[in-house]
């Protein structure tokens, strides 16, 4: 499914992603923990095609295809999907319009039809059902005046509707309260599935609770310095992350990251 | 990143939709303005001396005016004298009776436009007037409206049928010494719109015209007057647009609306006069002067704009609330591309009681544009209880455009209420990556952006004008990507 090999990547010369190799096979979820600032987001964003960082060395292929040769819009065509950490305002436009033209967008380069606005309108509200989202919602504008919670599960709710190869969820549990992380995690667990890898980035080991991962790897200083099962993911909780040799500036802070 | 520069280069060279030429004979007269040309304007068009008394008084208090260079707009100097001040179809003598008479060609010249008439007449029930460089071709729809006792047609028509309207009210509104460019189109109107809607009537269907400038080095200054007896309703809309040319060409009009009481005018325009290349060689000038008289009381004047088009754009359809409780309403979307330059706004100047208007301006630059809202507010010393709300938004694409935003508010009424709201914005790095990333085409994109931007301003617009508003967008945002 995905393979990275050597990868760096670097923002304004400053090199952020220094050597990192990955493999995820389909059916697999993966997380990926570390402190801030060890490269976990731009990670995600990397392998999404954002045009902020510039990858320098490596290579990252999704079934054998070369990712790095596609547009951002190619490779969520191909199948890559990122739920934002910090899903951005687009006012004015619908949540319905804007999620139509996504999956029609999709649909097209499958070489399937298109999607009427009636389809749509009735596929739609079944899955905002499944985040526990009121299909009234999907009449706002895009993220427009969303609660934190209700960002992160339109974001869940976009992976659902787009049905992914590839999920990647940039801290899809920050700023959530205990019952809305349940329904985002059982919305990630629904997308669990033998032909689709879920690749994961969390600070904190909560989630990891609910969303239970095949692998987990640390992430620290924009390399992967250890790699181990669903177990490691205890150890960190209980140890932190000095015993790796790993500073974390926020080993004191609260979860409520947002 | 170069394969986005790389698509921006390819696609700024689109070329602009409506940039044909249509190649029929025309009687045009020589560049040059004086009191002769402007007799001979009135004698073509069998003028009473009354009307013709009217424009040369026009002109020659034009003639000691200067011309305005406040809007922050920058253009090479007119000369008044290089202009032809008149062109028309060459065309039997009598007014076609009925489309079967209009040439051919002219009909699919509009039909190239995307308004074929026949078309239009059948399906969507709008009666158009279309004004070809200088003359009114055809107006549909005549005989239904007559029934409702409602008068749609040129204003050449309307001196000769109806002298006594319009002797009463043109100028009433924007009289010629008004600012220059009303006292140029105050002497040398050629053509335009008169609609009458009587007492207690509202109007049948959508009111529509439009205009097109085709002849080379001709100006168009059409004169617009659209009066609403008592409690009666009319909603019309414009539309335009113009050939490519290396020359700019001017465009002067004057719209004059009155309200009296009870009564309310809708009027939508769709502007899309040829912009100039990429470049900036070319493009239309359109220096116009709207402006609505809500006289009466409860009267309601309501402008709607969607402005794509021209070089330069330099316009401000405003109210004047004069009855009590009367509103006035600005609803614009001024977009512009290349190096497309627009001052427009509107002025609200409140007089009567009660009286309220809202101002909602919705400015996009892109390319190396500047666009600039311009609006006063004002309120007389018997605006008692009179209030308005203002908002204006600036959307910027790429970094070098501008925005610009000059509110003016005058008060002499202790009661009068005014609030503003006013912010400047980016399509973000952000909002194009997460469109991008769930599949969706740059282009389309920023689109989709723009549309949700320009959303409150679309709703205004009648049904069918609002889906030709979005795709209008759509193609003169083409290449802004970057």
């Amino acid at each position: 499914m995905l393979s990275i090999k050597n990868l760096h990547a670097s923002v304004g010369g400053e090199e952020i992603l220094k050597g990192i190799n990955l493999e995820i096979k389909a059916g697999e979820v993966h997380a990926i923990m570390g402190p801030n600032g060890s490269g976990k987001s731009t990670l995600s964003q990397v392998l999404a095609g954002s045009e902020t960082f510039e990858v320098t060395e490596g290579e990252i292929t999704l079934n054998g295809e070369n990712l790095l040769e596609l547009e951002t819009e190619e490779r969520a065509r191909e199948g890559v999907f990122l739920a934002f950490q910090y899903p951005v305002e687009i006012p004015g436009v619908s949540n319905l319009q804007f999620l139509r033209t996504a999956v029609n967008a999709m649909r097209l380069h499958r070489g399937e039809p298109e999607m009427n606005a009636a389809e749509f309108m009735k596929h739609a509200k079944e899955v905002s059902k499944q985040v526990d989202l009121d299909p009234a919602f999907l009449k706002r504008g895009v993220n427009e005046g969303f609660s934190g919670g209700e960002k992160k599960r339109n974001e869940i709710m976009q992976a659902l509707l787009l049905q992914p190869k590839l999920a990647i969820l940039d801290e899809t549990d920050s700023g959530l309260d205990i019952d809305a992380l349940h329904v985002v995690s059982d919305g990630v667990n629904a997308l669990r599935a033998e032909d689709r890898a879920i690749l994961m980035v969390t600070h904190y080991q909560r989630l990891l609770n609910h969303i239970v991962p095949d692998y987990v790897h640390v992430l620290a200083g924009g390399k992967i310095v250890k790699s181990g099962g669903r177990e490691l993911a205890h150890e960190l909780e209980e140890r932190g992350y000095g015993w790796l040799g790993v500073k974390d500036e926020e080993a004191t802070a609260s979860s409520s990251v947002t | 990143m170069a394969t986005t520069d790389k698509e921006v280069s390819e696609l700024v060279k689109r070329e602009y939709e409506h940039g044909f030429v249509t190649d029929i004979e025309s009687d045009t007269f020589e560049p040059g303005l004086n009191e002769e040309i402007i007799a001979r304007l009135s004698g073509i068009k069998n003028e009473p001396e009354w009307m013709l008394e009217w424009r040369l008084k026009a002109y020659r208090r034009w003639l000691e005016m200067e011309e305005p260079d406040w809007a922050h707009v920058g253009y090479p100097k007119i000369d008044y004298n290089s202009i032809s001040y008149y062109s028309a179809p060459k065309r039997p003598e009598d007014m076609p009776q009925s489309l079967d008479e209009v040439d051919p060609e002219l009909l699919r010249t509009y039909e190239k436009l995307g308004i074929p008439l026949h078309e239009r007449e059948k399906l969507a029930g709008v009666a158009v007037d279309a004004v070809f460089d200088s003359v009114s071709v055809a107006t549909t729809f005549k005989e239904p409206l007559a029934k409702a006792g409602v008068i749609f047609c040129s204003i050449s028509e309307a001196i000769q049928d109806y002298p006594e309207l319009v002797k009463k009210y043109l100028g009433s509104v924007v009289p010629a010494g008004d600012n220059f460019f009303a006292g140029l189109n105050s002497a040398v109107f050629s053509d335009g719109t008169f609609v009458y809607v009587p007492k207690g009537v509202r109007c049948p269907m959508e009111l529509s015209t439009y205009f097109r400038i085709n002849a080379a080095n001709t100006g168009q200054f059409e004169r617009t007057l659209i009066i609403a007896e008592d409690s009666s309703y009319v909603s019309y809309l414009e539309g335009c647009t113009a050939p490519m040319r290396d020359e700019n060409q001017l465009h002067a009009a004057v719209v004059e609306l009155v309200a009296l009481d009870d009564a309310q005018i809708k009027y939508s325009t769709v502007q899309n006069w040829y912009p100039g290349d990429e470049n900036g060689k070319g493009g239309i000038f359109n220096f116009v002067t709207k402006r609505g008289a809500a006289i009466g009381k409860n009267s309601k004047i309501s402008w709607t704009q969607v402005e794509t088009g021209s070089a330069v754009t330099w316009k401000y359809p405003s109210c004047v609330l004069r009855g009590e409780n009367s509103v006035g309403e600005f609803y614009s979307v001024a977009l512009t591309n290349n190096y497309q330059q627009a001052d427009t706004g509107t002025k609200m100047i409140h007089l009567g009681k009660n009286t309220s208007s809202t101002i909602i301006s919705k400015g996009i630059s892109a390319g190396k544009s500047s666009n600039a809202y311009r609006g006063l507010v004002k309120f007389g010393p018997g605006a008692e209880g009179a209030r308005n709300f203002t908002q204006c938004d600036s959307l910027l694409i790429g970094d070098r455009c501008g925005a610009h935003t000059f509110p003016y508010i005058e008060s002499k009424n202790k009661s009068a209420i005014v609030e503003h709201e006013a912010t400047t914005s980016k399509v973000s790095d952000e909002q194009m990556f997460l469109c991008r990333q769930r599949g969706i085409d740059p282009e389309q994109a920023v689109s989709m952006i723009v549309n949700g931007f320009c959303k409150e301003v679309f709703k205004e617009l009648p049904m069918e004008f609002a889906v030709e508003a979005g795709k209008l967008l759509e193609v003169s945002l083409e290449g802004s990507v970057g």
